[in-house]
């Protein structure tokens, strides 16, 4: 039976792992991910979960416990933040190049130093280039849906890729909302019983992993690639279903009162939410503003955003990284998705929220107002930084 | 009428890339004799590895996987927590779960994936082939060279005798973790070294073999002494063989006088710059340990 409970998000996410029936879990404690990792190894004591919790030395090897569970033919779960996903970077590559539907939950944390156990997204962005589907969740409710999702497109047979769901350090992770809980049945139509086509097993053995020579390594890439291409229309059919199911939608991007727009600000992950009162309040007074919200990372949804920007003539982006010496990731990714449109927008960059500092309403208002004097008149930087105290 | 001890089944199929007299290859060859059929093999980076897996080929029959260099221990705590789930979930029937790498990914780089695998006690062999050096890469020195050892990031000259620190004890790293099970090999001693494979997985519990292999490329000697190099290393005392059985140690070959250490340096390059009293000093730590060693044997 479908019930609504209040929630952390922290235990959302490990519901949604409950009911998916995980095998394996592997993780090792982070703030602020710790609540996970701690209400997961609850439940296997309590015996809600019937799953083998490797209770490792280092986030390097609870990447590496998944990988191996999963080629196994287990369906495995893990978590992370900041540092500890900075730990496991190296091993990120395998389950994407050796295909295996590794779910992991990211709160995202800032990086050190100095040490900042808060969010931001740059443990995010430096993982953006490993093949990994990456989704941001903006509330409680999506931490949990979108966790389920994660299951539902890593395990599809065209994807067979991993999913990271990121949800926001404290903002997400530390935050209680009301939650609809599905009933079990519908979890299980959602993500039924996996097997894994290529497990390692002696009935059947399998060489995986073996090393690429230059003669074959670039086709490797190639293949690897076309295939997290071709699974980003998995990743919009899954939601489909889910909507189908839970009847609540999710789209690579999504977009809030963007229909005349002039002016369309993007943000992505729990800051979304304050956006949007902004937006509100911007226009009540008239003007012509919307918001839109990346929810698919990678692979990068091109064609939704260009469809749901069109018109507009300004895109304001705020990022919560910081890439030295260049500027906002997001906004430099979105800048070189829409350089061969014809009717582009301009595109003007904000970096803030960085190591959990918040975003008011008054400085999205800012944002999109600044960013209109900029395009209009030019500036000297590359992009500007948000409430910082000079 | 010939009677066979060992299979004549090659798991390890020939027609790998390993050097002309490649100790490795030869262990990796018995040990895998003695496994059987029902069982996952995990490879770190290293020699090992990179002689038997270019794509699109491979010389392995039974299930294989290699990932990366130093978590190779983890990655076959995951199978083996996998297996375990699965066959408690009436899925599949389990296998023993093997992991192989090389002095480097298990003493240097893989030592706190292997610490955290045994602590945990998952139920695996991990087998360590010791060349002493990172072979793969060529030569570079590891926590396993031994003292006095040439090699290209400790090379001999004027300033520098080689090695400049002593060989560390990795068999008594592994049976620190109270595991119950710890062996020392080497493939000169086959029937000894397949013994000991089988008696490491027929326990419950993480079990370690450290198996050592002459690398003549490595060691600068010639590719017919691989076996004559693996008995004077085990008649000098320098590599003991033992086992510890639930914390009781066995010696498993105990010559009754050491051979001296020079008759097993003279023939290896990488020992060539010794001085006569670097080797004294050296032959003293050996017999030094060797004794320490028998003092731990039950019974003596
Ligand atoms: C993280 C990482 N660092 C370094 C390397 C390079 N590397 C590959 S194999 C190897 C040495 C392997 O030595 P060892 O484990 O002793 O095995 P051997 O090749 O001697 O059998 C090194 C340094 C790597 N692959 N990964």
């Amino acid at each position: 039976m479908t019930k609504r409970v209040g929630l952390e998000g922290s235990f959302a996410v490990s519901e949604a792992v409950r009911m998916a029936d995980v095998d394996v879990l592997s993780a090792y404690p982070i703030t602020p991910q710790t609540h996970i990792v701690e209400r997961l190894s609850e439940m296997v004591a309590d015996g809600d979960l019937d799953a083998e919790f490797i209770c490792v030395e280092s986030e390097h090897s609870a990447m590496s416990a998944c990988v191996g569970a999963s080629a196994a033919g287990a369906r495995v779960f893990t978590c992370t933040a900041g540092q500890g996903l900075e730990l496991m970077h190296e091993v990120l590559y395998i389950p994407s190049s050796m295909r295996l539907p590794v779910v992991a939950v990211v709160a995202n944390r800032a990086l050190s130093s100095p040490l900042s156990v808060w969010g931001d997204h740059s443990d995010a962005m430096a993982v953006r280039d490993i093949g990994w589907v990456q989704i941001f969740a903006e509330n409680v409710q999506q931490a949990y849906d979108l966790t389920l999702c994660a299951y539902r497109i890593a395990e599809d047979k065209d994807v067979l890729f991993p999913a990271m769901v990121h949800l926001d350090g404290f903002h997400l992770s530390h935050v209680i909302e009301p939650v609809i809980l599905p009933d079990q049945r519908q979890v299980d139509d959602f993500i039924p019983e996996f097997e894994y086509p290529f497990a390692l097993n002696p009935d059947k053995p399998v060489s995986m992993g073996c090393y690429g020579p230059p003669y074959i390594y670039t086709e490797a890439k190639k293949s690897q690639n076309v295939a997290f291409e071709s699974s980003r229309k998995i990743v919009s059919k899954a939601w489909g279903e889910f909507e189908g199911i839970f009847e609540r939608s999710y789209l690579p991007v999504e977009s809030y009162r963007t229909e005349d727009a002039d002016v369309i600000l993007l943000v992505m992950g729990s800051f979304a939410e304050t956006a949007m009162l902004a937006i509100d309040r911007m226009r009540k007074e008239g003007k012509k503003v919307g918001l839109a919200r990346l929810r698919l990372w990678r692979p990068f949804p091109f064609d939704e955003i260009r469809k749901a920007v069109k018109g507009a003539k300004l895109l304001v982006v705020l990022d919560r990284c910081i890439s030295f010496g260049y500027g906002g990731p997001v906004c430099s990714e979105l800048r070189s998705a829409f350089y061969r449109e014809k009717n582009r927008p301009d595109i003007v960059s904000f970096i803030g929220g960085l190591g959990g500092r918040d975003i008011t309403i008054d400085q999205y208002e800012y944002m999109i107002k600044r960013g209109k004097e900029i395009s209009e008149n030019g500036s000297e930087e590359e992009f500007e930084m948000i409430g910082v105290r000079q | 009428m010939t009677r066979r001890f060992v299979t004549g089944d090659e798991n390890f199929s020939p027609g790998h890339r390993a050097c002309i007299g490649c100790g490795e290859a030869l262990a990796m060859r018995q040990v895998v004799k003695a496994l059987g059929d029902n069982i996952i093999l995990v490879n770190a980076t290293g020699c090992s590895e990179i002689i038997a897996s270019a794509l699109p080929t491979t010389s392995w029959k039974i299930p294989w996987i290699h990932t990366l260099f130093e978590n190779t221990a983890s990655i076959a705590s995951g199978i083996e927590s996998a297996l375990k789930v699965v066959e408690r979930k009436g899925k599949r029937k389990k296998a023993k779960v093997i992991a192989f790498a090389g002095d480097g990914g298990t003493s240097d780089i893989g030592l706190q994936a292997l610490s955290g695998a045994l602590e945990r006690g998952h139920d695996l062999l991990y087998v360590c082939f010791d060349n002493e050096a990172y072979m793969n890469t060529g030569i570079q020195r590891s926590s396993s060279t031994p003292y006095g050892a040439w090699t290209t990031t400790a090379p001999s000259g004027k300033m520098s005798i080689g090695q400049k620190t002593w060989k560390k004890n990795m068999p008594a790293i592994a049976i620190a973790h109270d595991i119950p099970y710890m062996a020392t090999a080497c493939p000169s001693y086959p029937f000894d070294l397949m013994d000991k494979v089988k008696k490491a997985v027929s326990v419950d519990g993480p079990s370690y073999l450290h198996i050592y292999v002459v690398c003549p490329t490595g060691w600068r000697c010639k590719t017919n002494l691989t076996i004559r190099l693996g008995k004077l290393a085990v008649e000098t005392g320098i590599f003991p063989l033992y086992e510890v059985e639930e914390g009781k140690y066995k010696m498993s070959v105990d010559p009754p006088e050491l051979t001296p250490i020079k008759d097993y340096f003279k023939i290896q390059g990488r020992f060539k710059h010794l001085s006569d009293e670097v080797i004294e000093e050296i032959q003293k730590k050996v017999t030094g340990d060797y004794q320490r060693l028998k003092e731990k044997m039950e019974g003596l």
